[in-house]
C-alpha cells in the first residue's frame, strides 16, 4: 500500500517539475522588454535598469535564474503582482475560497441531479423519459457554458429578476470580515438577517452554469453503468427473492454501479477549475478563474505565471490525492500496476 | 474442386465495409439527425458568401441594434437583426460557420496527425521514447484546459491561427494515449509477429499493418475531437483570447455582448444558439459513430 502511493507520488514529480519549467518560460518568452514586463515601470534609465536586472538575477546564467526560480517557489514565493504590488500567493489564497464555493456548489449540484436522471434513464430504458433524459444531457455536455450563464442572466435576472447579475453579496447592503472565506458559512457567522439567502442567491446560477458540463457527463455515465449492472445475475436474484424494485435498483445496482461514477466525478475536477474561468468571468465572481483572466488583460504577468503555476499544481495534487483514495477503495487498482 | 464449388450455396452479395458501417450506423436515428444537420452546416460554410444577405463586416449607418425581421421595429432587410456596430447578424452568423468549422477541422486534423505519430512511436520504441512522451501528455493533461491554452495564447498572442495551435496541443494528448494503447495490444497479436517474421520494416509494420487496425477508436476521437475544438475555441473568442474582431467567430461575437442582455437579447441568442446547434449535432454523429465503428464501446 505504502509503496503504491509512494510510486504513484513519485511519478507526479516530473510533472511538477515540467510544470516549473513551463511557467519559468513563459514569462521569458512573453513579448516585451523583460524588465518591462516583469516590473511594469516604463523609460528606466540605463543605472536603474542594471540594478533591477541585478536585483532580479537576470545578469546571472539561466540554469542559475531556473534553479533560484524553484527555491524561491519551495519557499512559498510565487512571484508579485506588478499591478497589486501585492504577494501573489496572498491574493491567491484571498480569491481560491470563492472558487471552491462555487465549484463544491456546482459539483452539489451535478451529482444530486446528475445521478438520479442517469438510474431514472437506465431503468425506463427506451421511453421517452430515458429519451428526454439523455438528449437533455447531450445538450448539456454540448453547451458553451459561457453562452448559457449569459442566457440564465437574462431570464432570472433581466426577465424575472429573481437573481443578482454578479458578485457573491450584496456588498452595499452587507458587509463582515471573512472568517472562512465560504460567503455562505461567513453570511451565517456573521447573524445578519437575510446574508445567507442573499449569498444563496448570488450563488445560484454560476453554480447552474459551473455544474452544467458534469452533470450532463454524470447522467451519462450513471446510465451507462446502471444498464449493465441491471443485467447481472445478483440483479436478478434479488428481483427473485422478491424485494421491492426501489431496494433492487436502489441498494443492490446503484450501489456497484456507482464505482464508475464516482471515478467520473474525480476526473471532473480539471473540467471545474476550466469552467471557472469562463464561469467567473460571466458573473464577476470575485475567484481565482476571474482573477487569471484580468490579470492578463493588466499584462500583470508575474501574477499569471504565479496563478497558473498554483492552479496546475493544485490540481495535479488532487488528482493525486484521488488517484490514492481510489486504491484505498478498490485495491484492484492496487494491484493492477 | 469445381465440385465443391457447384455445392457451395449461392453466394450472398457480402456487404462491403462501407455498407455495413451505414446499415449500422442509419438505425441510430440521433446519428443520422446530426448527420444531416452537419452537412447542412458545412454547406452553409461553403457557400457563405452566396448565402448571406450583406458582408459579414460591413456597419450599417443608423442601422444599429434592430431587432430580427419578425419583432417590432425589425427590418426585412435584416433577418436576424444588427449588431451594436449595426452589422447584419444573419451574415455574421453564416460566415462564422466557416470559422468555427475551419478551427475544429484543423485542430482534428493536426492534432490527429501528430498524435498518431507520436502515440506509434511511443508503442514502436517503448523505453525512454514512450516514458518522454507519456510524461509530455501527462503534463498536458494535468493544466485545465482552457488554463494551458490561456497560457500558449499569451505567449504568441491572440489571433485565430494561434487559437488553432493552443486547442491543438491541449488535445493532442487523446489522440497519443488512445493510439498508443490500441498499437500496443495491436501489437501483441499474431498477425503482428507474422509480419515480422516476414522481415517487414518497423515504420512499415507501424504504418501498414498496426495503424489500420487503430483506426475506428481514432475516427470515433477525431469526430468528437471536432466539437470540442468548435467549444473550446469559442470559450477562448468569448474571453477575447481567440479570434480578433471584426472576424466574425461565433464566441467572440457574445464577448461584447453583456452590456446589451436586456436592451437587445437577439445579440447573445443567435451566435450561442450556433455553436450550440453546431456542437449537439457533431456529437450526436459522432455518438452514432461509436456505436457503429466500435461495438465495444457502445453505450447500448
Amino acid at each position: 500500500m505504502l509503496g503504491f502511493i509512494l510510486r504513484r507520488a513519485a511519478i507526479t514529480l516530473p510533472t511538477f517539475l515540467a510544470l516549473m519549467f513551463i511557467t519559468f518560460m513563459l514569462i521569458r518568452l512573453v513579448p516585451g522588454d523583460p524588465i518591462e514586463v516583469r516590473r511594469g515601470e516604463r523609460g528606466i534609465s540605463p543605472e536603474r535598469l542594471e540594478m533591477l536586472r541585478h536585483e532580479m538575477g537576470l545578469d546571472q546564467p539561466v540554469w542559475r535564474q531556473f534553479l533560484d526560480y524553484v527555491w524561491n517557489i519551495l519557499h512559498g514565493d510565487f512571484g508579485t503582482s506588478i499591478i497589486s504590488h501585492e504577494k501573489v500567493v496572498t491574493e491567491f489564497l484571498t480569491l481560491f475560497p470563492a472558487t471552491i464555493e462555487l465549484s463544491l456548489a456546482a459539483m452539489l449540484l451535478a451529482v444530486v441531479l446528475g445521478i438520479p436522471a442517469g438510474v431514472i434513464a437506465a431503468v425506463r430504458r427506451g421511453t421517452p423519459y430515458d429519451q428526454a433524459l439523455m438528449g437533455a444531457a447531450l445538450t448539456g455536455y454540448s453547451m458553451p457554458i459561457f453562452w448559457w450563464g449569459l442566457l440564465l442572466i437574462m431570464f432570472f435576472s433581466g426577465y424575472l429578476g429573481w437573481t443578482p447579475v454578479s458578485g457573491r453579496i450584496d456588498l452595499i447592503k452587507y458587509y463582515f470580515e471573512p472568517v472562512t472565506g465560504f460567503m455562505l458559512i461567513d453570511s451565517l457567522l456573521s447573524d445578519q438577517e437575510g446574508a445567507f439567502l442573499d449569498a444563496l442567491r448570488h450563488l445560484i446560477l454560476p453554480a447552474i452554469v459551473l455544474g452544467t458540463i458534469p452533470l450532463a457527463v454524470i447522467a451519462r455515465m450513471t446510465r451507462s453503468s446502471m444498464l449493465e449492472v441491471l443485467e447481472e445475475d445478483y440483479v436478478r436474484t434479488a428481483r427473485a427473492k422478491g424485494l421491492s424494485p426501489f431496494r433492487v435498483i436502489g441498494i443492490h445496482a446503484l450501489r456497484n454501479a456507482l464505482i464508475p461514477v464516482v471515478t467520473t466525478i474525480g476526473l471532473q475536477i480539471t473540467t471545474l477549475m476550466a469552467g471557472a474561468v469562463l464561469t467567473e468571468t460571466i458573473f464577476s465572481w470575485p475567484g481565482v478563474g476571474n482573477w487569471l483572466i484580468e490579470s492578463i488583460s493588466r499584462r500583470d504577468y508575474p501574477a499569471l505565471q504565479g496563478g497558473i503555476l498554483l492552479i496546475s499544481g493544485i490540481v495535479i495534487f488532487l488528482n493525486l490525492l484521488i488517484d490514492m483514495l481510489y486504491s484505498i477503495i478498490n485495491p484492484r487498482i492496487r494491484h493492477a500496476r | 474442386m469445381p465440385a465443391d464449388v457447384a455445392l457451395s450455396p449461392p453466394r450472398q452479395a457480402q456487404p462491403g465495409p462501407l455498407l455495413e458501417f451505414w446499415r449500422s450506423f442509419r438505425e441510430n436515428r440521433g446519428a443520422v439527425i446530426g448527420l444531416v444537420i452537419v452537412i447542412v452546416i458545412c454547406l452553409v460554410a461553403l457557400f457563405a458568401p452566396l448565402l448571406a444577405p450583406h458582408s459579414p463586416i460591413e456597419q450599417f449607418r443608423g442601422f444599429a441594434k434592430l431587432p430580427p425581421a419578425w419583432v417590432e421595429g425589425g427590418d426585412p432587410r435584416f433577418l436576424l437583426g444588427t449588431d451594436p456596430l449595426g452589422r447584419d447578424m444573419l451574415s455574421r452568423i453564416l460566415y462564422g460557420a466557416r470559422i468555427s468549422l475551419f478551427i475544429g477541422l484543423s485542430v482534428m486534423v493536426v492534432s490527429a496527425v501528430v498524435g498518431v505519430a507520436l502515440g506509434l512511436a511511443a508503442a514502436a520504441f517503448g523505453g525512454i521514447v514512450d516514458v518522454v512522451i507519456l510524461r509530455i501528455m501527462d503534463l498536458i493533461v494535468a493544466i485545465p484546459s482552457l488554463v494551458l491554452a490561456i497560457l500558449i495564447i499569451a505567449v504568441i498572442g491572440p489571433n485565430l491561427t494561434n487559437t488553432i495551435v493552443a486547442v491543438t496541443i491541449v488535445y493532442l494528448p487523446r489522440y497519443v494515449r488512445l493510439i498508443r494503447a490500441s498499437a500496443l495490444s495491436e501489437l501483441s497479436r499474431d498477425y503482428v509477429t507474422a509480419a515480422r517474421v516476414a522481415g517487414v520494416g518497423k515504420l512499415r509494420l507501424m504504418l501498414a499493418t498496426v495503424l489500420p487496425n487503430c483506426l475506428a477508436p481514432l475516427i470515433v476521437q477525431a469526430a468528437l475531437g471536432v466539437s470540442d475544438a468548435i467549444l473550446e475555441a469559442a470559450g477562448l473568442g468569448f474571453l477575447g483570447l481567440g479570434a480578433q474582431p471584426p472576424t466574425p467567430e461565433w464566441g467572440a461575437m457574445l464577448a461584447d455582448s453583456r452590456e446589451f442582455i436586456l436592451a437587445a437579447p437577439w445579440i447573445v441568442t443567435f451566435p450561442g444558439l450556433a455553436i450550440l446547434i453546431t456542437v449537439v449535432s457533431i456529437n450526436l454523429f459522432g455518438d452514432g459513430l461509436r456505436d457503429a465503428l466500435d461495438p465495444r464501446l457502445k453505450r447500448s
